[in-house]
């Protein structure tokens, strides 16, 4: 194949991973019965948090970059984690509305990020770095598209088959999944769903943090106001309705995004021919696209529309095909559990 | 119950969310190292030091208490209708269509005005008719629809800024050729500019929705839905439809306050010419659990801190980041939601006794996140 395909495809994968594991944060958060709405806002606020972490931690000279990287990593997770506790607590202690009290964190977080990264702006900082791993970079087609990467994307593939194996194949994730859909015989069985509660959203907004770190710290190095990942949280959020809360369809619903987009910019930037022939149209109107992927996905798996288009279908393929396009939320989603 | 003690608790559960909001904000100051008294000082200024900059904060109260009056429509219908943001720009668009392309003039510009303002209201609503009816026909989310047609009309605003509209010479993103003198909407006077007409809609806005709110079945139909959409339904209830014209009052109020902001505020159409200011709204009305009374007052309150913290950025002791603005409006209404569950959690015996009964507004129902 062509290797410069090749690495567009690798490219793509790389930019696709901090929405893939913010993605994944949320997912395990509503698989347990709690929206954190706030993503835009924390994914801004994890991301310049990162950054000065990290490049606070460089100025002072007294860490290696790798360890600059972790520092900025560990108060990435902190703010994206202490965010979606106070969602959680606000919900399950203080019985408000998560959908309220994640909106209004959502434009909390942004307007401190910008407040607090003032001093921050276009400023160079270290950065994660490829690292290729050895004999599966080797590899045919695979290695230059998954494997020259650096550790965050690997990472985010074994978060994806770690989230899978939690979800399907443990006990805890049954334990998790009754949290979110059956809330009340999850807890007459003995779960603790309060706290469980706690933990889930603490564990997802920690890797919405992560993925904060993932933005300011490689894919768009530094920060910048308004920043370059704006809309990627309300995008995040999509993608898990779209991925119907299974991590692989959430995980591929994020590479969908991210391939549309490379391919608006690229058209962008240098234009669109086919058969030899240059296309002219207001290429503007692409950043278009990925807003309206998300209506349309939404409209396939949430909407009435699948339905009324199944009854055409012949019967024996209806019932596959609503399994595959439709994709129904935990029962519990943003309600409240309160213990009788 | 409106014995002393009662009356104390009422002020204490008030200022405490305001006082914990304006501690931590100050902390955050002081973190950056400059003066809270100066942040005070400049927003003090910045909003209320003549005549010239109150009608700055009117400016920014006419498009943000119309869009707010039309919030407080929605969520009584339990709706999220975060897609405001973009019914504001579509109705500067339409109206910007007008301002370039209707030639009415002399005799004939208060009628201009009319057309231009129902133009704009006639934008909002087309752009809340596509939410309304992604949710309530079609099962997408409010919140995610209203996101996405946020970004789009964004992005076909700034497609018209750079394409058919951009000005004949040096065309660039910036926005358009400033309108003809005559679409402009009028100034009350040099020293205080504002629009007395707008002014007077705004108030008109407000008393017609609390009375259809308050006596009107229409009213008692939006609170039925947002109450419980699958009784309402059961006690004949049109539901849909009741849930659509509350997408479409919010929309038109929402348009027209575009329209002020490319009439009035820039005289021409800027991309991001909301300017968040739709965003703010359903902060104004979250902070008042969707009570339309107090509206207006808020309203005000938050135009003035917007208005005075454009003076964060140029006093010379300070240079900050106009952004503190949101900070505090942000933590404001985050803390006052708090402290209401905290009162209701763990003091429930300081409730009025109406609102001992009743759970907060607004309401999801089971399963709805999708």
């Amino acid at each position: 194949m062509n290797p410069e395909f090749l690495n567009t495809l690798g490219s793509i994968i790389g930019t696709a991973t901090p929405l893939v594991i913010a993605s994944l944060g949320e997912t395990i958060t509503e698989r347990a019965g709690v929206v954190n709405l706030s993503l835009d806002g924390s994914l801004a606020l994890a991301a310049v948090t990162g950054f000065a972490a990290a490049w606070t931690a460089q100025e002072a000279g007294i860490f290696d970059v790798p360890a600059q990287i972790a520092v900025g990593i560990a108060a990435a997770m902190l703010v994206g984690a202490l965010i979606a506790l106070l969602v959680a607590f606000s919900s399950i202690k203080l019985r408000r509305d998560q959908v309220a009290v994640g909106f209004v964190l959502t434009l909390l977080a942004a307007d401190l990020a910008r407040f607090l990264g003032a001093d921050y702006t276009r400023i160079p900082g270290p950065q994660i770095t490829r690292w290729s791993i050895p004999l599966l970079e080797e590899l045919p087609i695979l290695g230059p598209v998954l494997f020259r990467q650096n550790l965050l994307v690997y990472f985010s593939y074994f978060l994806m088959f770690a989230i899978w194996f939690w979800f399907f194949r443990s006990r805890g994730g049954l334990t998790l999944r009754a949290i979110g859909e059956r809330p009340q015989a999850a807890y007459a069985r003995g779960a603790r769903v309060q706290r469980l509660r706690y933990w889930y959203t603490f564990l997802g907004g920690a890797l919405v943090g992560l993925a904060g770190a993932a933005y300011s710290l490689n894919v768009k190095p530094g920060w910048s106001s308004p920043p370059a990942m704006q809309g990627d949280g309300w995008i995040a959020l999509a993608i898990v309705i779209f991925g119907g809360w299974h991590p692989f369809r959430v995980v591929l619903g994020a590479y969908l995004f991210a391939a549309l987009r490379a391919v608006s910019s690229n058209i962008q930037t240098n234009g669109l021919f086919l058969f030899g022939q240059e296309i002219n149209f207001p290429f503007v109107l692409l950043n278009a696209l990925p807003w309206l992927l998300m209506i349309v996905t939404l409209l396939i798996v949430s909407g009435g529309l699948t339905e009324r288009l199944l009854q055409y279908m012949p019967r024996a393929v209806q019932r596959r095909l609503r399994a595959f396009l439709r994709s129904d939320p935990p029962k519990a989603l943003g309600t409240r559990f309160e213990m009788e | 119950m409106t014995s002393p003690r009662h009356i104390a608790t009422q002020l204490l559960f008030l200022l405490l969310p305001i006082g914990i909001s304006l501690a931590v904000a100050a902390a955050l100051v002081i973190a950056v190292g400059r003066d809270p008294l100066d942040v005070v000082d400049a927003l003090w200024k910045g909003a209320f030091k003549d005549s010239r900059k109150l009608g700055g904060v009117v400016n920014f109260w006419i498009p943000l208490a119309l869009v707010s009056i039309g919030l407080v429509v929605t969520f009584r219908a339990g709706l999220w209708n975060i897609g405001v943001e973009g019914q504001m720009m579509m109705g500067a668009l339409f109206a910007s269509w007008g301002a370039m392309f209707i030639p009415l003039e002399g005799a004939l510009v208060p009628l201009l005005h009319l057309l231009l303002i129902v133009l704009a209201a006639l934008g909002g609503m087309a752009w809340a008719f596509v939410v309304g009816a992604l949710k309530i026909r079609l099962g997408v989310n409010e919140i995610f629809g209203g996101v996405a047609l946020n970004a789009l009309v964004n992005v076909l605003s700034i497609y018209l800024i750079s394409g058919p509209w951009q000005p004949r010479i040096g065309g660039s993103a910036q926005g358009t050729e400033p309108f003809p003198k005559a679409a402009l909407l009028p100034e009350f006077s040099a020293s205080f500019p504002v629009n007395l007409f707008m002014i007077a809609l705004v108030i008109a806005a407000f008393l017609t929705v609390l009375g259809l709110l308050n006596a009107t079945r229409w009213g008692l139909n939006l609170k039925a839905v947002g109450v419980n959409m699958r009784s309402a339904l059961l006690l004949g209830v049109a539901t849909e439809r009741t849930s659509m014209s509350a997408f479409l009052v919010c929309g038109a109020l929402a348009g027209i306050a575009g329209s002020y902001r490319v009439l009035f505020t820039f005289d021409n159409l800027r991309p991001l010419a909301s300017g968040g200011i739709g965003f703010l709204g359903l902060l104004v009305v979250l902070l008042l659990s969707i009570r339309l009374l107090w509206v207006p007052l808020i309203a005000f309150a938050f135009a003035a801190i917007l208005t005075g913290s454009t003076r964060l950025q140029i006093a010379p002791s300070l240079k900050l980041d106009a952004s503190l603005a949101g900070v505090l409006q942000g933590m404001l209404v985050l803390f006052v939601i708090l402290f209401q569950g905290a009162r209701e959690v763990f003091f429930p015996g300081t409730l009025p006794d109406e609102q001992q009964a009743s759970t907060p507004p607004p309401k999801r129902r089971e399963g709805e996140m999708k």
